[in-house]
């Protein structure tokens, strides 16, 4: 880790102040367990490190009838035990799997959702070092030629290979949750699947945050008591999904009248599924889900070695159907 | 007098049975120093700039941005220009500095250009190795081509096991002081270690000092599994950097070094067919085996088939590769793991061929053993506590998309004692103090050590100081090979007997009684078979005058023994959609002659079975194909398994008369060898087909599943 | 132990009384300053004198004055931003019971209790664990005459090979019989999943936990 000047404003002015609009200059700093750990790794080296923890208005939890407020440095525990306390969990479903799902308390209890949804991407080329695109000096992918197993298999056509690592927002894009930033320039509120975009050059980002923006807070507003996540996860711990699935439904009469599917874990951002809007007017059946499964992986572009990943997903959105239709 | 021998079990107050560690509550209260943890004043951190990749030479070297960083007191260079760099976080050069931080941010600042060179590092496809794989010679037994040609059944196999690297959590490394005492160096080294007695001379040799002017010392050590054994580069440039700056330094290995550098164990692949009769008899053996241990090769003893060593008629081929990746150490049981894998697989597939009961195969076949009674009599035990009848579906009989599935396999290991010296101190107050420069990896030695000592003088075990982890105390070998029990527990006997003997002799005369005649129990020396009279222990002591009574002990033979038996039956559910693997139950079954501590033995049984699971579902290390560059030196990628990952673990001891009249032998590798292979047989028993490669990742399940 | 002694003139103290004179768009002073936005900040924090603009203290990166609550006592050190609660604990206060094994989050080798809540110290600032209540496994072990409840269930139960795991285990135990007193034993494997061990010691971990919670809060603490 570099060394770094610090400073934990009280506002969220302030902390916007003190952000560079120049790459790497500045970094914020939440819950930590990501950027501490690529500080260390120096994949980043901020000379100055802006803490949002002493900032109250970010970690607060709001419910009400407009639906669900979560400050961008609430803790995923406290998310968890207001979801609990509050019946928030019924609500959104899916929301709650996906936070279930990063099964260390010590995580939950650091991590925030802002954090959460921002993290930056796992690929093991990236964590060592070699950009977020991973490319050899010729410019060639060292990805595509080297070991792919956890990488993308949608959206991956360009330069990204990486997938995002965000476990909470497959949940909240398919909830349709919108996200609250602040900027020097003023605030904006844009649903949260627009936070990212997938990088096509090296000095481009897998969000579209500029760089002295804060993601303040990110807002349910209906609730989606049809929904789920679900998640394959090797090991019965802490550890990353292989591939995700979020589904959000609505149903009248049995039969669909809005469907949501978002899948993580697949491509450089979390992934919603387009041919979700076919479901429309259908009745879930074991057949039509599985059709649905198989179309919404009919575009994916695997790697040499990860087409594993191609069969995980249809299963994942299958199984996430499965819940969210008991739920 | 008192025999050396061990006492009958029924006599026994405190040997075989269940004692807690006595350096337990250090270690869950955070008082026991590792190596990691020892602080000194003055002291300076160094860490290391390295390769990041495979194999490159360097081009050029420039230190002085980080000789330039405040708080940087030495820079020195290990690999200069022009050197090849031959594996990935090779060291280059260190900087000691006042703090960690500083330390680790001055390393990579040191500025070294590259000129990257093509690595090797397929040690899993022999093709792809090229000119580095070294393709060892056929044998072949005569009547090989008629065997299997004239088998009724011919089983093919591929299986193999990628390379795992210790990861012991507490990372390599030594914290070295250098100082001047009447005029002469004086060297301490803590050292995180298996070898306390042995690597003084390492220390030494780096700075140029004579043996015993250095002192070494781990009290507690987090891990080492057959890695620790040298001070190695990274101990002998503290004790360098100690020498230059003058001041203590802490050299302790950041954790993508340790995964890259510090251990690591081969793999194994092979290509087999075994040759059975209807009856399930097995008649010939062939096996093309290929692996690499990094890059000093790979596939070391023993050879194949593993157990099965008497299969009649064989055909065995190896090809050791040699890659651009950290070198292989010793592992619990050396290449055991791996071979058990292969051989178990093939088996397994035989059986599942002929259409047999995979326990009914193995059993059919032990003849083929060096030991079919104790396998036999294991066998039996293992299949009733984990309900193989109950529970057998043949092999891909199950659809659904759970299914469930049982495997075995069989291992053994020798396990004899090395050679320990051992000092015991009996104070006049009867005070017991043992002195022994052995370490504790974690596997019990200080309470082995206690318990002996405290069965031997009848004294509670609370009476007992032992010392140990220290190279002033009587010398004792490395711990490898499950060698250290034989030794320090017979050593510890030897020791405490001739002390105990002594203080009979003194009081034989007060008590009327000849000195054989007496026993030292409950805290009290009397004649045997009485339960009155006597003297209580620190009066018996008292009779021996003001000095205490120094004794040597060492390991006796007679006490010990070697060669066991051990095996191990698995139980897993496999989602046959995700490729999931869950453990439900293992059972290990195993002989390990007479128990010292049956809790502390348990507890290494255990961890030896999860250690398998580990090799079996999670964790191998990734190197990038073109790079060379080590993908997974972390903990998140580099997965162990969890607490909820290792299902029940069930262990039994054979404690039959027979068993304990064998002596003492050690536990730390047999129960590791077979987990991984009755695993894969599992899944395969589940699935109806053989996953070709532990760890068998959700991938490798559905690829299985597909082909 | 310790740290080189820097002027603190580029930052810390003497740069708020630079800033409070010069007016807060003196921010773009220093490293940052060609790069660096100066902008007016629109609300004050509470200690600011209300004529002037107020300005965000910026601390570092040289060593700054920490203050922490640890086991119940306040300590004061100098550290640089960059130290993590966990290195100021091993190698600045010299409690070494939490272990650095990953140094990344995963392994909960490093684990503390922070305002009753596990935590990996890894990856936690020091500095931001400041006006925190932090317990550490020397603390937890004080607070109960050398040795509390869960640390007793894990030396019966044989809980540990190694031990470096181990402080970190007990801590994320505590934590969570702390929260969970009727817990399950299928609660207990299911929520531990931030802890790694090498050795195998988890049957024993379930067990000390299984142990502690059925002798409860009156077991001690």
């Amino acid at each position: 880790m570099n060394a770094f000047e610090y400073a934990r404003p009280t506002t969220l002015a302030e902390a916007v102040a003190l952000l560079s609009p120049t790459e790497g200059e500045t970094a914020l700093l939440a819950g930590g367990t990501d950027l501490l750990s690529l500080m260390k790794d120096f994949v980043v080296e901020p000379k100055r490190v802006v803490s949002l923890m002493g900032i109250e208005p970010l970690a607060q939890i709001t419910i009400g009838n407009d639906g669900l407020h979560l400050g961008a440095t609430v803790t995923l525990d406290a998310l968890m035990q207001s979801g609990a306390l509050n019946q928030w969990a019924a609500k959104w479903p899916a929301l709650w799997h996906a936070t279930a799902g990063i099964k260390s308390p010590q995580l939950r209890a650091m991590g925030t959702v802002g954090g959460e949804l921002l993290q930056r991407p796992r690929c093991w080329y990236y964590r060592r070092g070699h950009g977020l695109l991973a490319q050899d000096a010729k410019g060639e992918s060292m990805v595509a030629s080297g070991d792919h197993r956890y990488h993308a298999i949608l959206g991956n056509s360009g330069p990204a290979k990486f997938v995002h690592p965000s476990s909470l927002a497959p949940a909240l894009i398919a909830c349709g949750a919108l996200a609250e930033l602040t900027s020097p320039r003023g605030t904006r509120t844009l649903p949260v699947a627009e936070l990212y975009r997938t990088p096509t050059s090296s000095g481009e980002r897998e969000t579209t945050l500029a760089l002295d923006e804060v993601l303040t807070a990110v807002v349910l507003k209906k609730p989606v008591v049809k929904s789920a996540t679900y998640e394959v996860r090797p090991r019965q711990g802490l550890d990353w999904p292989l591939v995700a699935a979020a589904v959000a439904l609505e149903l009248n009469g049995g039969k669909v009248a809005s469907a949501s599917v978002v899948l993580g874990h697949v491509a450089p951002t979390p992934w919603p599924v387009v041919e979700a809007a076919t479901l429309v007017g259908k009745t879930l059946d074991d057949e039509t889900i599985a059709a649905f499964a198989a179309a919404a992986l009919k575009s994916a572009t695997p790697l040499k070695d990860n087409a594993y990943k191609v069969d995980l997903a249809q299963v994942a959105i299958r199984r996430a159907f499965k819940a969210a239709m008991k739920s | 007098m008192v025999d050396l021998a061990w006492p009958d079990p029924g006599d026994c107050s405190i040997l075989g049975k269940r004692t807690t560690r006595i350096d337990g509550p250090d270690k869950t209260t955070g008082r026991a120093k590792y190596t990691f943890d020892i602080n000194r004043p003055r002291m300076l951190w160094a860490k290391f700039a390295t390769c990041p990749y495979g194999r490159a030479k360097i081009t050029a070297l420039d230190t002085s941005a980080a000789e330039a960083m405040p708080g940087v007191v030495a820079v020195e260079v290990i690999a200069s220009v022009s050197t090849e760099c031959k594996v990935a976080f090779q060291e280059v050069a260190i900087v000691a500095a006042e703090s960690e931080e500083i330390a680790r941010e001055a390393a990579r600042r040191i500025k070294i250009t590259w000129e990257v060179l093509e690595p090797c590092v397929h040690d899993d496809d022999v093709d792809m190795a090229g000119n580095k794989a070294k393709k060892g010679k056929e044998q072949v037994t005569d009547g090989f081509d008629a065997a299997i040609d004239g088998a009724a059944v011919v089983s093919e196999t591929e299986v193999g096991c990628s390379i795992l690297t210790h990861c012991c959590l507490e990372s390599h490394g030594s914290m070295v002081e250098v100082s001047e005492q009447d005029g002469k160096v004086a060297v301490t080294a803590w050292a995180s270690t298996q070898a306390v007695s042995g690597i003084g001379g390492e220390f030494a040799q780096a700075i140029g000092v004579d043996g015993s002017q250095v002192h070494v010392i781990c009290q507690h050590m987090g891990g080492g599994f057959g890695s620790k054994f040298g001070a190695d580069l990274w101990g002998a440039s503290a004790a360098k950097l100690a020498q230059k700056t003058g001041r203590p330094v802490k050299v302790m290995l950041e954790r993508d070094m340790e995964i890259a550098l510090a251990g690591s164990r081969p793999s194994a692949f092979a290509r087999m067919r075994v040759g059975v009769n209807d009856d399930g008899a097995i008649v010939a053996w062939e096996s093309a085996a290929w692996g690499s241990g990094g890059n000093g090769g790979g596939m070391g003893a023993p050879g194949l088939p593993y157990v099965f060593g008497n299969i009649p008629n064989r055909k065995t081929q190896t090809t050791p590769i040699f890659t651009n990746t950290g070198g292989a150490r010793a592992w619990r049981a050396p290449n055991h793991p791996q071979m058990c894998l292969l051989t178990m697989a093939a088996l397994s597939d035989a059986a599942a061929e002929l259409g047999m009961d995979e326990l009914e195969f193995f059993r059919k076949n032990l003849e083929l053993t060096a030991r079919a009674d104790v396998y036999r009599e294991e066998l039996a035990i293992a299949a009733e506590r984990i309900g193989w009848k109950s529970k057998w579906k043949s092999r891909g009989e199950q659809k659904g998309v759970l299914r469930r599935g049982l495997g075995l396999a069989m291992h053994t290991w020798g396990g004899g004692p090395h050679t320990s010296n051992v000092q015991c101190t009996l104070h006049p107050d009867g005070a017991v103090e043992i002195r022994c420069g052995t370490q504790d990896l974690g596997v019990g030695a200080r309470t082995a050590i206690a318990v002996v000592a405290a069965e031997t003088f009848g004294l509670p075990i609370d009476r007992i100081t032992v010392l140990i982890g220290d190279n002033r105390y009587p010398a004792s070998d490395g711990s490898g090979g499950s060698t250290t029990i034989g030794a320090i527990s017979s050593g510890t006997r030897d020791a405490c007997i001739k002390a105990i003997n002594q203080v009979m002799a003194a009081v034989a005369p007060e008590l009327n009684a000849a000195p054989e005649q007496l026993v030292a129990k409950e805290g009290m020396v009397r004649a045997a078979g009485s339960t009155a009279g006597g003297l209580p222990f620190a009066e018996a002591c008292r009779r021996l005058g003001a000095q205490p009574i120094v004794t040597m002990g060492t390991t006796q033979r007679a006490l010990a023994s070697s060669q066991v038996g051990g095996v191990q039956m698995a139980e897993v559910e496999v989602d046959c959609e995700t490729g999931i693997v869950r453990m439900l139950k293992m059972v290990a079954v195993q002989d390990c002659g007479r128990i010292i501590d049956l809790l502390t033995t348990e507890s290494q049984v255990r961890g030896a079975m999860i250690m398998g699971v580990c090799a079996a579902l999670y964790e191998e290390r990734v190197m990038d194909p073109v790079t060379g560059a080590l993908l997974n030196p972390d903990m998140e990628f580099y997965k162990l398994a969890g607490i909820a990952d290792v299902g029940e673990l069930d262990v039994h001891m054979m404690q039959t008369d027979a068993h304990l009249k064998r002596g003492v032998i050690g536990i730390g590798e047999p129960p590791a060898i077979s987990p991984m292979a009755a695993i894969s047989n599992a899944v395969a028993n589940a699935i109806g087909a053989r996953v070709k490669r532990c760890p068998m990742t959700p991938d490798r399940v559905l690829a299985a599943l597909k082909a | 132990m310790s740290q080189p002694e820097q002027p603190e003139s580029a930052s810390g103290v003497s740069r708020r009384r630079f800033l409070k004179g010069m007016g807060v768009t003196a921010l773009a002073a220093g490293a940052l300053a060609p790069k660096m936005p100066a902008v007016a900040v629109p609300n004050g924090s509470a200690n600011a004198a209300p004529t002037a603009p107020p300005a965000t203290r910026l601390f570092g990166p040289a060593p700054v004055a920490v203050k922490l609550q640890i086991n119940g006592k306040v300590r004061e050190l100098r550290l640089e931003p960059r130290v993590t609660l966990l290195d100021a604990l091993r190698n600045h206060l010299d409690l070494t019971g939490a272990k650095k094994v990953c140094d990344r989050a995963t392994c909960g080798a490093c684990t503390v209790i922070v305002d009753g809540k596990a935590i990996y110290s890894c990856t936690m600032l020091a500095v931001e664990a400041q006006g925190r209540a932090i317990e550490t496994v020397e603390g937890l072990a004080e607070a109960s005459g050398g040795n509390s409840t869960m640390q007793r269930c894990f030396v019966e139960n044989d809980a540990q090979q190694c031990g470096f795991c181990t402080p970190g285990f007990v801590m994320a135990c505590e934590s969570f019989k702390r929260a969970n007193g009727s817990a399950t034993r299928e609660q207990v494997l299911s929520e531990l999943g931030g802890n790694l061990c090498r050795c195998g010691t988890y049957h024993g971990v379930a067990n000390a936990v299984a142990d502690a919670l059925k002798l409860g809060a009156n077991g001690g603490k």
